[in-house]
């Protein structure tokens, strides 16, 4: 175990013009650690998490990232390429919306292949048997391997940009409500299936969920944003159970118990 | 003669809720709890319901958060502050040394019963084969059948439901116990069974804190009592 952060984020912030999205948020997160971001629409965390992933770019603050050589960079001086590269190699992410993360003309195996030939994979055939072997693991049928996502479900696509994300063995992965939009029994399936993998995998994760009981499972960590700022943050069971704020006490009550 | 370092040794903890949603009402429940357990020990807190002895419990574990005091706690060769650690500081002692058994499983979807006790041995780094042997193993200590084990337990009656709660917990072999009322839903058998158990972790020298109503396995269990109330701050 390595003891010191894989990313840090100092003051961030961002501004759309005079909306407020973001203010101040800080955090330190560390191999294998699954943290939680939760929080009301609009209450920032989105922003907060396209800004650590660096997909917008914060109006003040930083993200300081331990590359796998050890060396700590700061991802807005690193260069366009040298950080796009991160995000297709150490990185993954998980829209909520899997028509956002995947190519929906391109074949299941192909959308899984993509990324590792990103990481230099040329050999057809391994790329092939890696991506059937990623298919398995995310619960689809081989024999759906040259179908397009078009032709999946919604809780089908999801699990193949899952898959997609999780083939190059990523070190960290951003998920934005990977839940949402799924009824229950899908959900279920898709979040033991998450727990699983990142555990088996030790990749540690920011998870934006709306969803307390999806908090409660997958995360070590919780941050609770309201009005674009983290007002509370600590263990997570220990803020569920044991909460501080008045927000986030009312966010407590208002759910069935998980 | 060999004088054993404590193993759980609380100072001074005080504990208030304060409820924002009644008007910020405080609820002061707990005032300057100190107490110790050594290794082989069995310290029983006593006290009516609402007294604060789960809450001891669960500030212990690092479940609820200290106002004040001192919470130590021994873990392979170090000791760690739960009052004032960090979150992946406790998320660590609890792997390494704390066992927890609550008065009720909280299941998670999809998990089968021996997947649920064998996964605090995983985590702690035992492969998966063994891990699982020794979960079934333990299952059929606790008379749970055979068919019940690859199911999840979220249909399971209640003292199902506690056997495989009480059989997750203690199977770790953790150095410090917590459990709040273990043999509440169980039958005269299975009590017996979870007497047999903490004997054999305090023979291997788990301190071990635990909150039983039950006067006869009290009995057998139990080194020392600390009455809660003395400790309450209400009425
Ligand atoms: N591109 C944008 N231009 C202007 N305002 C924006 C933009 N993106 C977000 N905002 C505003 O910033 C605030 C935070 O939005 P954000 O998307 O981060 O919220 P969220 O917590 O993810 O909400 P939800 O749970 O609804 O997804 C909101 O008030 C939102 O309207
Ligand atoms: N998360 C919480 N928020 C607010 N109040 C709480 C919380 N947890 C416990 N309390 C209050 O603290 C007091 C002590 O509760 P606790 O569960 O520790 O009692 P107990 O001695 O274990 O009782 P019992 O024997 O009935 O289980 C009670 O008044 C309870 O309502
Ligand atoms: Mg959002
Ligand atoms: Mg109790």
């Amino acid at each position: 175990m390595n003891d010191e952060p894989l990313l840090i984020a100092e003051g961030l912030t961002k501004h759309y013009g005079r909306q407020l999205g973001c203010r101040d948020a800080s955090l330190e997160l560390y191999e294998g650690e699954v943290m939680a971001v939760v929080g009301e629409s609009g209450s920032g965390k989105t922003t907060l998490l396209q800004m650590l992933s660096t997909q917008i770019e914060p109006s003040a603050g930083r993200v300081l990232y331990r590359m796998r050589d050890g060396s700590v960079q700061d991802l807005w001086t690193m260069s366009e390429p040298a950080r796009r590269f991160l995000l297709r190699t150490d990185w993954g992410y998980v829209h909520q919306d899997p028509q956002l993360g995947l190519r929906m003309g391109v074949s299941a195996g192909g959308n899984v292949g993509e990324r590792l030939m990103a990481v230099g994979n040329r050999n057809y055939a391994s790329i092939r048997t890696t991506a059937a072997d990623w298919l398995g693991r995310v619960e689809i049928p081989q024999s759906r391997i040259d179908d397009t996502p078009r032709t999946y479900s919604g809780g089908m696509r999801q699990r193949l940009q899952i898959a997609r994300n999780l083939v190059t063995a990523p070190r960290l992965i951003f998920m934005d409500e990977p839940t949402g939009g799924l009824d229950v029994s899908v959900q279920a399936r898709l979040l033991d299936l998450l727990r699983r993998i990142v555990s088996e995998m030790r990749i540690a994760a920011i998870v934006v969920t709306h969803d307390l009981a999806v908090a409660r499972l997958l995360s070590d960590r919780i941050m609770v944003m309201k009005g674009g700022e983290v007002i509370e943050a600590g263990l997570t069971d220990q803020v569920l159970d044991d909460p501080n704020q008045p927000y986030t006490q009312l966010l407590v009550s208002s759910i069935l118990p998980a | 003669m060999k004088i054993a370092m404590n193993a759980l040794t609380l100072t001074d903890v005080t504990k208030t809720f304060t409820m924002h949603l009644q008007g910020g009402l405080r609820l002061p429940v707990l005032r300057n709890v100190t107490f110790a357990a050594a290794p082989g020990q069995c310290l029983v807190l006593t006290g009516p319901s609402g007294a604060g002895k789960s809450s001891v419990l669960k500030l212990i574990y690092g479940n609820y958060r200290c106002d004040h005091g001192h919470i130590l706690v021994s873990a392979g060769g170090s000791t760690v502050d739960i009052a004032s650690a960090a979150p992946r500081e406790i998320l660590s002692v609890r792997q390494r040394a704390l066992g927890y058994v609550t008065q009720f499983l909280r299941a998670v979807p999809r998990v089968s019963a021996l997947d649920i006790v064998a996964e605090p041995l995983m985590s702690k780094g035992v492969a998966r084969d063994e891990a699982t042997a020794r979960a079934a193993a333990m299952l059929k200590r606790f008379n749970v059948p055979d068919r019940l084990w690859s199911l999840p337990p979220s249909t399971f009656s209640g003292g199902e439901q506690q056997r495989i709660n009480l059989a997750r917990g203690l199977l770790p072999e953790h150095p410090i116990l917590l459990l709040d009322e273990p043999t509440a839903s169980l039958d005269a058998n299975n009590r017996a069974v979870v007497v047999d158990i903490i004997r054999e972790r305090k023979a291997q020298g788990a301190a071990i804190v635990a909150i039983v109503h039950d006067d006869a396995v009290r009995a057998d269990i139990a080194d020392i009592a600390v009455d809660v109330t003395l400790f309450a701050t209400a009425a």
